[in-house]
């Protein structure tokens, strides 16, 4: 059977050339980099080129770059390192509804622990409203926190124009980069952003390593207690081999933006305008344009999103939804929510997440296989051609 | 995460559709917890003759749908309204913990199924 996956913002395959760089250092070069001997001295350059090449990624200083276990800790780092950081200034949090949930879940602990948090809403598009982010910034605000890029929908964020007014008001700025680098052009410099986060197993290298930016001068209190790595920002030994991988994968990714930009927008606009053609009654999720060139985000009407998630892998496609069934939740996804996207359609979010390694032939089969796959579902439905009166379920499906 | 009778009645499900004139109809669940299931029930002499389900739902949701109908089939409206979720949970082998609440209202689609016929034909 045929083997397609697109759900690379789930996580992505580690590259050939990222493995072959990180190899080297599990057996020949093992040693600790804190320590002075020769095994020590030999990875300690291979974490310093690893910093500088993720230094060279985001246009900023290698001093500047923290090494983490991944994304959850880097948000998780930012939001409650900047808050105890910064707590004698003031207690108010700005985010959005719609970020990941290492930053929703964060600052709900900081709100059981005495801070204050806006969530600012988005439209119907999934876009924020920076008037309304502006007036929301109070002479308590500490902390600016928005997503370059959101996980479901694809959606890019102003994050340059937010930067520009956390900055004309003297707060600190914060951006959950997970998902865009690698897919866009990330400069801190140009997006005045304090604080960014990435992750490494989104951008071809493996799971258990990410990196934070930390803007010069930008104190932040440690989230993990003990020895004096990373310049005392973040204890615990190196992942080494993790961490060379990473910086290979940043390089890889500057080196390759333009390319892979422009490759996977052409395959993902094929997606979506063929799905549209071919299936109907499609809605869209997320805005037209201001998206992530690889993210396709679809509700298929009448039709519940993990039966068919089942359907695809039977196929061998491997995608993901919003439906409650697959959050774990009886809830559908909250982005969906946010957006105001009708339930049952919420249910039926599905989302394509198109990677490196994805090709004109993977999407062929998609567009071949998709429509009957949605067509039978639909033949289930009781949503679908339902001939009853005044059927309230059916009233939830109208808002295409 | 399912069983195989799981799978096997997610992706070959029996019995699915409508019957026209049905002598009862039940539905079950709405949109908003993400499964809503309608089952359509012929009856003669208190016995179940036909009966057909159509489903808006998940894997389990699907999966159970078609389970009640072919344990439905044929018995008496007393013996089919003694089915409980559990029984239907238990044909296929089980459900993942998270299912059994949320996915598993198949049985109680079956006996509003039968509420509605009794209605009609007291």
């Amino acid at each position: 059977m045929k083997r397609i996956y697109m759900d690379n913002n789930a996580t992505t395959a580690v590259r050939p050339e990222v493995i072959e760089a990180m190899l080297p250092f599990f057996h020949e070069h093992f040693g600790n980099p804190s320590s002075v001997h020769w095994a020590g001295r030999a990875v300690s350059g291979a974490v310093e080129k690893a910093r500088e090449q993720v230094a060279t990624l985001l246009n900023c200083s290698p001093a500047e770059i923290v090494f983490t276990s991944c994304g959850s800790e880097g948000d998780n780092m930012a939001l409650i390192g900047s808050a105890e950081a910064l707590k004698a200034k003031g207690d108010h949090i700005i985010t959005t509804t719609v970020e990941h949930p290492a930053v929703l879940n964060t600052c709900e602990y900081l709100e059981k622990n005495g801070f204050r948090v806006t969530y600012l809403p988005v439209d119907r598009d999934g876009m924020l409203d920076l008037a309304e982010l502006e007036a929301a910034i109070t002479d308590k605000t500490i902390l600016i926190s928005v997503m370059w890029a959101n996980n479901e929908t694809g959606n890019i964020f102003p994050i340059a124009e937010i930067g520009e007014i956390a900055r004309k008001h003297k707060v600190r700025f914060h951006t959950d980069a997970v998902q865009a680098v690698g897919k866009l052009p990330v400069d801190v410099q140009a997006s005045k952003v304090d604080l960014l986060v990435i992750s490494g197993h989104k951008i071809g290298a493996p799971k258990g390593v990410g990196a934070i930016y930390i803007r010069r001068g930008t104190r932040l209190i440690p989230l993990i207690h003990g020895g004096h790595q990373e310049r005392n920002r973040r204890a615990g030994t190196h992942n080494v081999a993790g961490i060379v991988a990473l910086g290979k994968a940043c390089e890889l990714a500057g080196a390759e933006i333009d390319e892979n930009y422009a490759k996977l927008k052409r395959l993902r606009d094929r997606l979506e305008k063929g799905i549209i053609e071919k299936v109907g009654e499609v809605k869209l999720n997320g805005h037209p344009t201001e998206r992530l060139p690889n993210t396709l985000n679809v509700s298929f009407a009448y039709i519940e999103g993990e039966s068919l998630l089942l359907n695809f892998d039977m196929k061998g496609i491997a995608a993901s939804s919003g439906s409650a069934c697959t959050s774990g939740s009886l809830e559908p996804s909250h982005v969906m929510g946010a957006m105001c996207v009708e339930v049952s359609l919420a249910h039926s979010s599905t989302r394509f997440s198109l990677g490196h390694d994805n090709t004109e032939e993977d999407i062929d089969y998609v567009l071949e296989v998709l429509p009957p796959i949605v067509q039978r579902l639909r033949e289930m439905s009781p949503l679908y051609n339902c001939k009853q009166d005044n059927c309230d379920n059916c009233d939830t499906v109208k808002m295409l | 995460m399912y069983t195989d009778k799981v799978m096997d009645h997610f992706s070959n499900p029996r019995n699915v559709g409508e019957i026209d004139g049905a002598d009862g109809v039940g539905e079950v669940g709405n949109a908003s917890c993400g499964d809503i299931m309608k089952i359509f029930l012929k009856v003669e002499n208190d016995v179940i003759t036909d009966v057909k389900f159509k489903t808006f739902g998940c894997g389990a949701a699907i999966a159970t749908s078609s389970m009640v109908t072919e344990m439905a089939m044929g018995k008496t409206l007393d013996e089919a309204l003694e089915l409980s979720n559990a029984a239907v949970a238990e044909a296929l082998d089980g459900l993942p913990a998270q299912k059994m609440h949320c996915s598993n209202l198949a049985a109680d689609a079956l006996h509003e199924a039968i509420k509605d016929y009794k209605a009609k034909h007291p």
